[in-house]
Formats: structure tokens, C-alpha cells, sequence
């Protein structure tokens, strides 16, 4: 991916002309610090699960949204979706087919500025090989030394085929899916190193 | 021995037992079941019964402590009318503690029950494995002593009719009059 390569040589030159100017550039995620989570209804239940590893790829200055960049690489395998049934079901060939598309993946295209701490968040989002367009509202807090970049977004699970077969029934499984991320960004002065956990 | 139940208590109590067979064995059925569509169908519908079944329990219980139940026959040694009031009281007892401890049980494995799909029932205890478990062990104890409870009342309602030919079972038995 020419995105990653292309990301310390990014960095580097953003030590090189945005230091010491008022711009802080955020180029990494504390995946640590971090949560991926979604929520779904199950007949009426709401039911909440989270991925535990993730990987971003991140170069954001707020003042310059234009310039940002972001991707994500979500490991499919660390899924809680609540119980050891359900995850080892989600494993499965009718929801992630996890062997097959170990990752999830999004790649923000365009973040456009929404006034004050707000910016609405656009890319491709890539489960079990399909891709669609998602678009997600993010707010920034800075927080310490960092930020959070909080947000949420909704798929519909039938988009990316998760739960197919007799799953495909979304009177049990409904689905809009809400994908919810807060994310805790800093400032890594060995830029150009790849963080995740 | 011409007394008989009141309506509202007749029909309590034969709904009341087709609704806890029925969910009763249904439990005992989906437990096994491999995670499918069908399976969290059968959980949703048997939470939804036994919510039910709880409401109906305390309908039952407010009827009961407010209307007289026929008397036991006189012949009946003391011991054994004794006897007949605690089963009767455990029974209530247990239609209560039955669905209230699947509420509790659902709560800590981390489902809300929801009513028909539509009401939501707060969460008393919070997620938590362990505790889950222990409900469900609760749950499966209670059950297994509702079915020698249930064993026992049968029992002692046919003894009542073909051994004491009384009117005991009668008294009970909807749509006849003595």
C-alpha cells in the first residue's frame, strides 16, 4: 500500500516545516487507550461487543483536515461480541469468515471540517472483501499530551454480507449496526513508526 | 364438599399450568440447541413466557389472599392439610422465583430481557460471568423442584379423587358444577 509508505516520508516532513509552529500534527494511535466498539438489536435486545486489536495509520493537524490522513486495520479475530458462543460464531463462515478476511479495514478519503471541535470523517470501510462508502461525524477533545477523536457511524450488516444463510434474517439479527470509536491520537516524535497493539 | 374454586382462580391455574409446562420444557429444550436464528428465537420466546408467567403468578397470588379457597374436606387428618397449605405456598413461591431468577440469570450473561421485543426490563445485576452461571444453576434447581412439586400435587389430586373420592379435584376442574 503506496499510503503506508508514503506515511514517514509525510511525517518527516512535517517535523521538518510544521516544528515549532502552532500546528501539532497527531500521527499515531494509542491502540491501548482506544476503543472499537458496535452495537446491534437482537429481537429487541440491544447487545454491545467490542475488537480488542486494532492497528491506525494516522497524520491529522485540525487545523489542516484537508491535508489528514487515516486508515485502520481491524483484527476480525478479536471480536467480543459477549459470550464464547457468539464469538467463535462470528468466526464463522456466514458472519466474518475470519480465515479468509482476517482484517476489516478503513481508509479515510476526505475529512471536511464541520465548525468548532467537529469534523465529518469520509472513506471506504472493507469488511469480508466488500467495500462501501462510510461517513462518520468525529469530535476533537484534546485530552493531556493527546486528543480523543470520538464518533459513530451505522452500517447495515447485509452491505458486507455478515451474517448470511439463515442469519441473513434481519427480524433476529437486525441490520443497521452502529460502530462506535474513541481514540486516543498523539503526538509520536519518533514519527513514522507504525503503532497498534 | 360442594365448594369449588372461582372462576378467575380456575383459569388461573390451568393457563398458569399449560404456560409453565410449556416453557418449562422449552427451557429444557433450546439449552443444548447449537447458536442459530432458531435458538435465539426460542430464548426470546421463552424469556417473554416467562415474564408472562410471573405477571399472572402475582395476579394469581393477589386473587388468592383475597378470595377464600374452598375448605379441605374434613376428613382430611391435620398433618396432611398441613402439608397441602406449604406445597400450595411453595408453589407460589416458586412460580415467583422461577422467572424472577431467569430475569436475574439473563441480566448477568449480558442480555436484557425485553419484553415481547418491545419493553424492556431494567437489569438488577450487571454483566457478570460468574454470577451468571450461578443463576443458572439456581434456575435449573428451582425448576427441578417445581417439577417434584408439581409431581407431588398431581399425585395428591388423583389420590384425592379415585382413593378419598372427595371433591378436591373437582373443585378445581373448570366448565362443571358439582
Amino acid at each position: 500500500m503506496s499510503r503506508s509508505l508514503s506515511l514517514p516520508v509525510a511525517a518527516l516532513i512535517g517535523i521538518a516545516f510544521a516544528l515549532p509552529a502552532h500546528a501539532v500534527e497527531f500521527n499515531t494511535i494509542d491502540a491501548a487507550k482506544s476503543q472499537l466498539g458496535f452495537s446491534y438489536q437482537q429481537m429487541g435486545v440491544k447487545m454491545d461487543g467490542q475488537f480488542g486489536r486494532f492497528a491506525a495509520r494516522l497524520k491529522f493537524d485540525p487545523a489542516k483536515p484537508a491535508a489528514a490522513q487515516a486508515s485502520f486495520d481491524v483484527q476480525i479475530a478479536s471480536v467480543d461480541a459477549g459470550s464464547p458462543d457468539a464469538n467463535k460464531e462470528l468466526a464463522g463462515k456466514d458472519w466474518f469468515d475470519s480465515t479468509r478476511h482476517p482484517l476489516a479495514q478503513f481508509v479515510a478519503t476526505r475529512i471536511a471540517p464541520l465548525g468548532g471541535n467537529r469534523y465529518q470523517a469520509n472513506g471506504q470501510l472493507t469488511i469480508k472483501g466488500r467495500t462501501r462508502e462510510v461517513s462518520a461525524p468525529v469530535t476533537f477533545t484534546p485530552s493531556g499530551n493527546g486528543a480523543v477523536l470520538e464518533g459513530s457511524f451505522s452500517i447495515q450488516r447485509s452491505d458486507f454480507a455478515i451474517g448470511e444463510g439463515a442469519w441473513a434474517d434481519v427480524g433476529i439479527v437486525a441490520n443497521p449496526i452502529q460502530i462506535r470509536f474513541k481514540l486516543l491520537a498523539e503526538v509520536d516524535k519518533a514519527a513514522g513508526k507504525i503503532p497498534g497493539k | 364438599m360442594n365448594a369449588r374454586y372461582s372462576t378467575p382462580s380456575i383459569g388461573l391455574h390451568w393457563l398458569m399450568a399449560l404456560g409453565l409446562g410449556g416453557t418449562l420444557a422449552l427451557g429444557f429444550y433450546m439449552h443444548d440447541l447449537p447458536l442459530s436464528p432458531g435458538k435465539l428465537q426460542l430464548y426470546s420466546w421463552h424469556k417473554w413466557a416467562g415474564v408472562t408467567l410471573f405477571l399472572l403468578a402475582v395476579l394469581r397470588l393477589l386473587w388468592r389472599l383475597t378470595h377464600r379457597p374452598p375448605a379441605l374436606p374434613l376428613a382430611m387428618p391435620a398433618l396432611l392439610k398441613q402439608a397441602a397449605h406449604a406445597m400450595h405456598w411453595l408453589l407460589y413461591a416458586l412460580m415467583l422465583a422461577i422467572p424472577f431468577s431467569g430475569w436475574l440469570m439473563s441480566s448477568a450473561k449480558g442480555f436484557t430481557t425485553v419484553w415481547f421485543g418491545l419493553l424492556p426490563l431494567p437489569d438488577l445485576v450487571g454483566k457478570d460471568v460468574d454470577l451468571g452461571n450461578r443463576l443458572q444453576t439456581l434456575h435449573l434447581g428451582l425448576n427441578v423442584a417445581l417439577l417434584i412439586l408439581v409431581a407431588g400435587h398431581v399425585a395428591a389430586a388423583i389420590k384425592h379423587h379415585f382413593i378419598d373420592r372427595d371433591g378436591v379435584l373437582a373443585s378445581m376442574l373448570p366448565g362443571r358444577s358439582h
